[in-house]
């Protein structure tokens, strides 16, 4: 295998393992903020507690999120210095700023995890925790324009010479993926978390633990998750509209929608002769399409066959877009069960069928953050920069690939497991039922 | 002109930043490890730890951010490096990572792990020797470019006398900053076995670290001549870095006011760095790129000067809190609080 493709899985590999952590470290600490402030409010000692627990965790993935950060941010122009050398020309601006973001919630968040019990009024310490919230929150904004940047690039024109000029730096980021796009990743890592941390609660439910705080755990994380799930609903819809104007080979492979054509269903499902483009056993929603793509059924939506054959993304998109949105959907549903219960008020939210269903939805959110992100990045092929430049063009020259990525992945293993097993040592061996006995009792 | 000298200026600002942060952590994890294996761990861990913790992501940033801001200035700075360095990057990524992790682990455990204090300790010199052969790279020599290709000569690096004495020079100039700094630390903590322990360390890494600046100095004037003489030219600054050593070196012999005799380090460190610097210019890549050549357009050359600007204005009373918590609070330090 030559350069670009080990280039590719390097790239890939690194990136999906840093979202994991990258979507809690930009999502956990709004809910760790939530609950603190929420606790100094009440005066409940529960929510306190709370948020010194998930904090404790948020520590551990937060390091390896630095770190996978790290590696990516280098291996950019490592693995593709020719898209460095042009970008860095049109788009360093987000990439500066994101240093920036990233340096000041570096700083508070030492200051807040260090300073717990310092200060004489506590509303001090949880007002540390808001730079971290804008640190996180900014730096996955910038990043995101830069890759909306590379799905429709902006602010720049192309000489005759091929040199870009007339830079623009402030329209090359907000260019016209930047909204949506930015709405869709910020929902979806806060609504992430909140189905991570309320997961985590609804696994201790289960195994029988009954103490009030993992109630108020749950039922603070759910709040939060129907609220998200209805705000990540809102910014994919946005998307929907954004890909139909701007990309449309990506939703349209996504639909395996060939023909150009008003009234266009959305397909669920199904198989692809890949020869013949003929769908079977595909689910059929008629006009959901059209409205997806501009809001009412009458919609003209751009097919496959207005683009050329040889810049069609893989056609395998349609299951990873497929999956995303069903998980969507499924978490919409079980926060939305669980509120519905609890405000009937007889107690139903506790049935162990609830708390399975959203202890499954820390998982499948998780799965779904992959998904979309591999669709939007393979929903891309074949270009690197949209309609500028292609991978191909892009990847390193340099040998010896392939043995780097071998000793990534081997690292990425490693990180994996220790960090995993840190953090179920670090919870199994100190109970929030024996912490609030130490800690308030005496 | 004047775009790329405020380019260039601010990013070498934050690698001398890194410089000494980083020095200190390196240091201190070596300094960790080795006092493990001689059993004096109990001595000098605690001050280690309380000074480290709250701060090493920060450090890492000073890293990314230098690198970030030389792509973003110097975009062809990205195409040379990037496709020369890919081996001794991925490797040097790889330490970081390691390294990095080790802090989030290290409260849960991993500093009883035998095998992790070991990574920590060698990672802290490895790290810093494979960053500094970038420097060496920067003169020249070791990168071609033919035609559409750029060519790495890996074993040049390996075999030229003046990377080795670039190495040499970064693990013990890390040493000793570290040990500098840290016996400023125990002292202020009021731990005096500590404080003496690290007080030998600086004093014995003090010779071997002037030594190998003219080693590296021997080195430079073989390897690229027409550098060595910009150097020479500028020869007062190197002057200015030996007297402050001697003062600092001098500080801590008496044991009087180690803070001064560390600011007395930065500033050694701070004319010898600043003076390799100036005498690197206009070069950042010999010959193939210089400042002028590499600058990316001038729009956006400013608007990274704005954004760098509205930054500091925010990270500079940042840090100052940081530093108000963790560095200059008696009882902080003290391990009190």
């Amino acid at each position: 295998m030559d350069s670009v493709i080990w280039s590719r899985i390097l790239t890939a590999e690194t990136l999906a393992f840093h979202i994991i952590w990258a979507t809690i470290g930009v999502g956990v600490p709004i809910f760790i903020s939530i609950a603190e402030g929420w606790g100094i409010f009440k005066k409940d000692p529960h929510y306190i507690l709370m948020a010194r627990r998930w904090t404790r965790g948020f520590v551990i993935t937060v390091a390896v999120g630095v770190v996978t950060g790290t590696c990516i941010g280098l291996m950019l122009s490592l693995l593709w210095p020719r898209f460095m050398q042009l970008v860095g020309n049109v788009i360093s601006l987000p990439l500066f700023l994101e240093t920036f973001a990233f340096f000041f919630e570096a700083i508070f968040l030492g200051i807040y995890l260090y300073t717990w019990d310092r200060f004489k009024h506590p509303i001090f310490h949880w007002l540390t925790s808001i730079p971290i919230i804008i640190g996180s929150t900014l730096s996955a904004v910038f990043i995101t324009t830069v890759n909306s940047f590379m799905n429709t690039p902006a602010g720049f024109k192309i000489d005759a010479a091929g040199k870009v000029t007339d830079i623009d730096p402030i329209a090359a980021m907000l260019n016209p993926a930047t909204p949506s796009k930015v709405a869709h990743v910020v929902s979806s890592a806060y609504l992430t978390c909140g189905f991570l941390l309320a997961g985590i609660a609804a696994f201790y439910l289960l195994r029988g633990r009954t103490h009030i705080y993992y109630k108020k755990a749950l039922r603070l994380t759910m709040i939060a998750g129907f609220v998200l799930a209805l705000a990540t609903f809102a910014a994919g819809d946005l998307s929907g509209k954004f890909l139909a104007k701007y990309q449309p080979a990506k939703l349209a492979a996504a639909e395996w929608h060939f023909e150009t054509r008003s009234e266009a269903p959305l397909l669920f499902g199904g198989t692809l002769d890949e020869e013949t483009l003929e769908v079977k056993n595909a689910i059929e929603i008629p006009y959901a399409l059209s409205i997806l793509a501009g809001g009412s059924p009458d919609e003209k939506v751009i097919g496959l066959n207005e683009i050329p054959r040889d810049e069609w993304p893989p056609l395998y998109v349609h299951y990873l877009f497929d999956g995303m949105v069903a998980i969507g959907f499924y978490l919409m549903f079980i926060s939305g069960l669980f509120l519905f219960l609890w405000i009937r008020g007889k107690g139903n939210e506790w049935s162990p069928w609830v708390l399975r269903g959203i202890f499954l939805g820390a998982p499948l959110s998780f799965i779904a953050i992959e998904l979309g992100w591999i669709y939007a990045e393979v929903g891309r092929q074949p270009w690197i920069i949209n309609g500028l430049m292609r991978v191909e063009h892009a990847a390193t020259t340099a040998g010896h690939v392939g043995t780097i990525t071998l000793l990534f992945s081997l690292l990425y293993a490693a990180l994996a497991i220790v960090a995993v097993s840190v953090l179920i040592r670090l919870f199994r061996k100190h109970s929030p039922e024996d912490e609030l006995q130490e800690r308030f009792s005496a | 002109m004047l775009l790329e000298v405020i380019g260039i200026t601010v990013l070498w600002v934050f690698l001398y930043g890194y410089l000494i942060v980083a020095s200190i952590d390196f240091g201190a994890g070596f300094f960790s490890c080795y006092s493990m294996l001689t059993r004096k761990d109990h001595i000098i861990n605690k001050i280690i730890d309380r000074y480290l913790s709250p701060v090493w992501e920060v450090t890492n940033v000073f890293l990314i951010f230098f690198i970030v801001g030389l792509v973003g200035f110097f975009p062809d700075t990205a195409y040379y490096y990037g496709t020369a360095l890919l081996i001794p990057g991925g490797i040097a990524l790889i330490l970081l990572t390691i390294r990095g992790s080790f802090y989030a682990f290290a409260n849960y455990g991993a500093r009883k792990s035998r095998l992790y204090m070991f990574l920590y300790g060698m990672t802290g010199l490895f790290i810093p020797a494979s960053l500094s052969t970038v420097l060496t790279i920067s003169e020249g020599g070791f990168i071609e470019k033919a035609g559409e290709k750029v060519i790495f000569h890996a074993e040049r690096l390996f075999t030229s006398p003046y990377s080795w004495s670039v190495v040499f020079l970064a693990i013990v100039s890390i040493l000793y900053i570290s040990a500098s700094f840290l016996t400023f630390y125990a002292q202020k903590a009021g731990d005096q076995p500590a404080m003496e322990q690290l007080r030998k360390y600086s004093l014995f890494w003090s010779g071997p670290a002037i030594l190998a600046s003219l080693l590296v100095f021997w080195g430079l004037s073989k390897h690229n001549p027409q550098h060595f003489e910009a150097a020479l030219s500028i020869g007062w600054m190197f002057g200015a870095s030996f007297l402050c050593f001697c003062v600092a070196v001098y500080l801590m012999w008496k044991k009087e006011s180690l803070g001064l005799s560390f600011v007395f380090v930065m500033f050694q460190f701070a004319y010898a760095f600043f003076g390799y610097g100036i005498s690197h210019m206009p070069y950042l890549l010999y010959p193939y790129i210089t400042i002028q050549s590499g600058l990316t357009h001038s729009t956006m050359g400013w608007a990274l000067v704005i954004a760098f600007i509205a930054g500091l204005l925010l990270l500079i009373p940042s840090l100052a809190l940081l530093l108000w918590l963790f560095l200059f609070n008696a009882k902080y330090v003290r391990g009190e609080k």
